[in-house]
């Protein structure tokens, strides 16, 4: 870990200001990946640049019947808000999946967005890693990468984004708000994140001096049929193999509308409009899911260890968007899964 | 007063545990302390041509940066450096001896500075060249190289011909991926510089005298210069056998600097110590049509390192478990550039136990027979490969106990014909087995006259109960509450106690505190019998007994005299004595202990998800001292099972030499979620043969057989035979 200057952002124009100021500072939430980073020497920032006490900590209806959260709330207390609980399950439960309750209770909403990747080589300053050190190479297409992506890879880097939040926020929809030195913006969901590329090490859109002020939810929260299934190593903290969120607007026995985002597999949140256009006008079934399901893990590649991904792949979505259809989402407490 | 021997009785040192008042390591105060940051290899074979510090030196704060170049003198021989677990011959691993790089992860240098926080960041900037040689760290890339380095004295039969000719055969090679202590407690010596020379050394080890006599050697220092400390270590299990290198940085790091130096590893740091080898077994079972074995044949390739060959027992096992007239085994190892690995809970039967089991309960499936059915056809009431009986055995009582709580005869014998809703279920089971050894342990009693006994051993408890059970042991033997006991452990000063492994330390510290109570006795009754009109005048040492503060006639409690009335009149304040625990090689039988397992698991049909819904584990290990802590040492055995069985696997890189998941994050272990209903059922197994008290220890038989009888209910849940550890759900292809 590097020696580093400490400072504290006192509103959000501040936290602004003071990252422009300094190149080499970073903005420090709940610390548990970046700490993590440091102790690593992955990250080395000159300055840290807390902003725990920004005021971006409140979960607010708005006008068009959405929800905007505080880039600062933490993941335990979103998850278990009465506006998410009731409105945006599919929300709760993605969050629930992931970690452990200590970390959730640090862990915050923008912070969750911004992780970095769990690749063990990105972990290791000894190894080759176009994520950590562009041009060095990437260590993991030829090494362990049974972790590592299926879709949306590139020569330069399989890494995936590890979060199950943002895999519920993609589904969902979300809007991400930001602001920059010159104003506030907002990123469509799918924008934010990243694929890859050539340039692996920009993990998302989010500008060099810009923080995340919060994040918003549309009005349409799939309260009734939804599910997240996240499949991973052991059956508790662990980082997802798999995971699919799925939520379905039924009517009069057909499916209206569609999501389906899978997490654990890609650079971002993986979603595709053909998969969710398969299930559109579908009775609910095998059927219309196996359909989906190719249709979301089209152009899926595996690599020497992770190709178990795909078929892993393809039955979570059919058994999620069958709980989701049943309306017996996965309850995350219970391990057994339904 | 009833006895503690036998109940369930909660932790002496658990308030302290628990409120923080029990020191670690790594937590001690010196005035004036320095700490030290240890740099490690990036490489995993080569020299170092150069290590360049000034960037380090430079930062305020740091005081010296010690390298092979410039640390204080170490000793030139291998034996200075062969500790009391070394494994015989070779050359142990130096730390910091010379430009060398023998494994990735190697210790290059250790930055001192003022704060820890200073340290760790200097230790960041400290610029290494190096010279790379071409390595090896795959077992399965290397097998040529394997060589036999045990088999039996006269192999039994000919295994190979009856393989042959057996009515029914399985042979097939099973594989355990190497494995990695992670015990909670972060490794950490803390050195006080004394002045004069002397040294007290806090390290996390379980043996301070095994320590002490190493770094003497070491560095050349006097025995009563040193003394080493380890009164609370946070898990162990195996790799504090072996003096660890931090050990050495930090005292190099006080010798250098003339002052207090504390050295703690990271968590990734620890993966550079030793670990449980990647083993192939390869087992060959063949049978008679109505199971019984005619030929059991075992060979066992593990890895080792290029400096020493560490092997321990995963072969024998087939070969003294079962009844059969032909066996051979063999033991192999190939030597790679890694550390030398070490013990592991039940070395060798951990994993070899595993492929055995496995192997039985696939020959049971080719015999169409019950697996617990075959296990009683071929059970043997003596020990197959010496020949000799055993000091007790209650394995069948095991199988059946065990058998019963379980429900094992609801069990539908074919694959996949058990289901819960969405889940195949699957019943397995496995037969455990370890040995029950003791070794010369000392005990000092100091019994005050005020009813107070303090007991002391250099044995260090580490985290299995140790603590507790001595104050049980001494509080029967002297008549006493177990609250007027206090235990004095892990302090190279007290008397002489080997290292705390092996599961030998409660039979060992147990008889030499019944050795040296008896001398108490026996002085007490002396002077008793110097009393005016002494209710005990005649009687024999063996004729009395201590109990609740007095001395008494066995046979007639009313002959009884006030221990403290003995005492003043004696005038004597304290009565102290030391015993060892004098106990006879028996070459007339085998001793070991037994378990049987029998794991439930529900399997997610479509997606491979495996839960362990329930372990029954019924074990046969003596005279059990304390209910609660050998429950809680099986239970965390089957836990660990279970990890061994799903989860656990250091991810090597070869093409880096280095382990990739080396964080408690990716190199999985169980968590609560992956824990379920452990029934642990102590067999009641008396045994007056292996000492007078009938104890066998507990700390490692847990483990033994768990992850086969999981694997062998995955198995009968899903149809699919992974013979790989771990069992992942990617293994069970579809
Ligand atoms: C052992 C372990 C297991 C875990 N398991 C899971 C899991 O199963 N599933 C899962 O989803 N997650 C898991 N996590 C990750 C966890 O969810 C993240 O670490 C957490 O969400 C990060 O939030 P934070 O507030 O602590 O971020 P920090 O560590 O404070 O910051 C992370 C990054 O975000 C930046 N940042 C933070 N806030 C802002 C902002 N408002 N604007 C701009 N930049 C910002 C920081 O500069 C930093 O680069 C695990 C973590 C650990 C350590
Ligand atoms: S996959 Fe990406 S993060 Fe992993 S080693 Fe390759 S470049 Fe680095």
């Amino acid at each position: 870990m590097n020696n580093f200057e400490y400072s504290r952002a006192t509103d959000v124009a501040d936290a602004v200001r003071q990252i422009a100021a300094d190149p080499a500072a970073k903005f420090i939430a709940g610390g548990t990946n970046l700490i993590d980073l440091m102790k690593y020497d992955v990250e080395r920032p000159a300055r840290l640049i807390d902003i725990t006490r920004l005021p971006l900590k409140s979960v607010e209806e708005t006008r068009d019947g959405g929800v905007r959260i505080g880039a600062l709330v933490p993941n335990s207390d979103l998850a278990y808000h009465p506006l998410i609980e009731q409105r945006y399950p599919l929300l709760s439960s993605a969050i629930l999946a992931g970690a452990s309750a200590q970390l959730r209770n640090m862990a915050s909403t923008g912070g969750n967005l911004l992780q970095r990747t769990r690749c063990f080589y990105f972990y290791d300053v000894a190894t080759p890693c176009n994520k950590r050190e562009p041009g060095s190479g990437c260590a993991a297409i030829n090494g362990i990468n049974r972790i590592n992506a299926i879709l949306g890879t590139s020569e330069a880097c399989i890494a995936t984004h590890p979060s199950d939040m943002c895999v519920a926020l993609a589904a969902l929809e979300a809007k991400v708000h930001v602001m920059g030195p010159s104003g506030e913006r907002s990123i469509a969901f799918e924008d934010f994140h990243r694929l890859p590329g050539d340039t692996p090490h920009l993990d998302n859109n989010l500008g060099p001096n810009e923080v995340v002020t919060a994040i918003e939810l549309p009005a349409e929260g799939y309260a009734a049929n939804y599910s997240y299934l996240k499949i991973r190593d052991r059956l508790s903290y662990a980082f997802a193999l798999v995971s699919v969120a799925a939520a379905l607007k039924l009517d009069g026995g057909r499916i209206k509308e569609a999501r389906l985002a899978l997490g654990g597999v890609a650079h971002k949140p993986w979603r595709n409009r053909d998969a969710e256009a398969a299930l559109r006008g579908e009775a609910p079934g095998r059927a219309a899911f196996e359909k989906a399901a190719a249709a979301l893990l089209a152009g899926a590649k595996g690599y020497s260890h992770n190709s178990f991904k795909i078929g892993l792949a393809r039955r979570a979505i059919i058994r999620t968007l069958t709980q989701a259809a049943n309306a017996t989402p996965q309850i995350q407490s219970v391990k057994k899964i339904r | 007063m009833a006895p503690s021997i036998g109940t369930s009785t909660s932790r002496v040192d658990g308030r302290a545990k628990v409120t923080g008042l029990a020191k670690y390591a790594g937590e001690f105060a010196a005035p004036d302390l320095a700490y030290g940051a240890v740099v490690t290899s990036t490489i995993t074979k080569g020299r170092i041509a150069r290590i360049d510090a000034s960037s380090a030196l430079a930062i305020r704060g740091v005081l010296d940066v010690l390298t092979h170049t410039n640390r204080p003198k170490m000793a030139a021989g291998d034996d200075d450096y062969r500790d009391d677990v070394a494994p015989e011959g070779g050359s142990p691993f130096r730390p910091l001896y010379d430009d060398r790089v023998k494994f990735n992860g190697q210790p290059i240098a250790l930055v001192l500075a003022e704060d820890w926080e200073t340290a760790v960041f200097a230790a960041t900037l400290v610029q290494v060249d190096y010279e790379e040689d071409g390595f090896a760290t795959d077992l399965h890339a290397r097998l040529e190289q394997a060589h036999t380095v045990d088999k039996p004295q006269k192999p039994r039969g000919d295994a190979a011909k009856a393989f042959a000719g057996a009515a029914v055969r399985h042979d097939a090679e099973y594989f355990i991926p190497a494995e990695y202590h992670n015990p909670m407690e972060l490794f950490a010596a803390t050195v006080v510089w004394n002045g004069g020379g002397k040294l007290t050394i806090y390290d996390k080890t379980q043996g301070v005298q095994n320590v002490q006599r190493y770094v003497c050697g070491v560095f050349g220092l006097k025995p009563d210069d040193v003394r080493v400390m380890s009164p609370f270590v946070g898990g162990a299990f195996g790799i504090g056998l072996r003096p660890q290198y931090e050990v050495v940085l930090a005292t190099l790091g006080a010798l250098k600097l003339k002052r207090s130096v504390r050295v703690v590893l990271s968590r990734a740091q620890m993966y550079g110590l030793s670990y449980r080898p990647a083993t192939i077994e390869r087992v060959s079972l063949g049978a008679n049509a109505g199971g019984a074995l005619d030929a059991v044949a075992y060979e066992a390739v593990a890895m080792t390192s290029q400096h020493e060959e560490f092997s321990r027992n995963d072969a024998g096992w087939a070969e003294q478990l079962y009844a059969s007239p032909n066996a051979r085994y063999a033991h192999k190892l190939v030597p790679l550039d890694v550390m030398t690995p070490c013990d592991m809970r039940a070395p060798g039967a951990a994993t070899g136990v595993y492929a055995l089991e496995c192997a039985m309960d696939e020959l049971a499936v080719a015999l169409k027979l019950d697996p617990l059915q075959l296990r009683l056809r071929c059970y043997s009431d003596r020990d197959q490969e010496s020949g000799l009986p055993y000091s007790s055995k209650q394995l069948k009582e095991c199988y059946r106990q065990g058998a019963e709580a379980f429900g094992w005869d609801r069990r539908s014998p074919s694959p996949r014909s058990m289901r819960d809703g969405s889940e195949l279920v699957g019943w397995g089971m496995a037969s455990g087995v370890w040995e029950a050894l003791q070794m010369p342990f000392s005990a000092r009693i100091i019994l005050t006259a005020n009813g107070h006994a303090e007991i002391s051993t250099a044995a260090t408890d580490i985290g299995t109960g140790t603590y507790t059970i001595v104050a049980q042991v001494a509080a029967d033997m002297l008549g006493l509450p177990l609250d007027s006991v206090t235990v004095k452990l892990g302090d190279s000063t007290l008397p002489t106690a080997q290292v705390e492994g092996g599961s030998w330390t409660a039979a060992s510290v147990a008889h030499a505190i019944v050795n040296a109570a008896d001398d108490v006795r026996k002085e007490l009754l002396s002077i008793a019998q110097t009393m005016p009109g002494s209710p005990l005048s005649g009687l024999a040492p063996d004729d009395v007994v201590l109990a609740d503060g007095a001395l008494a006639s066995k046979s007639d409690g009313g002959r009884a005299v006030a221990v403290a009335d003995v005492m003043r009149h004696g005038k004597m304040e304290r009565l102290e004595k030391e015993r060892s625990s004098d106990f006879k090689e028996d070459d007339k039988h085998a001793r070991n202990t037994h378990s049987a397992i029998f794991a439930e698991v529900k399997v997610d049909e479509e997606l491979g998800v495996i839960r362990v819904t329930r372990v029954v584990s019924a074990v046969a290990a003596g005279r059990i001292i304390n209910t609660k802590t050998a429950a809680s040492q099986i239970m965390g055995g089957v836990v660990w099972g279970i990890g061994m069985a799903l989860h656990e696997e250091a991810l090597t890189d070869h093409a880096f030499g280095r382990v990739m998941n080396a964080n408690i994050a990716e190199y999985h272990v169980p968590v609560n979620a992956d824990v379920h209903d452990i029934k642990v059922i102590f067999v009641d197994e008396p045994d007056s043969v292996i000492n007078p008290m009938g104890i066998k220890g507990v700390g490692e038989i847990g483990i033994v057989g768990v992850a086969a009888a999981i694997a062998n209910a995955v198995y009968h849940a899903t149809g699919q035979r992974v013979r790989d550890l771990p069992i992942t759900l990617d293994k069970l292809a579809r």
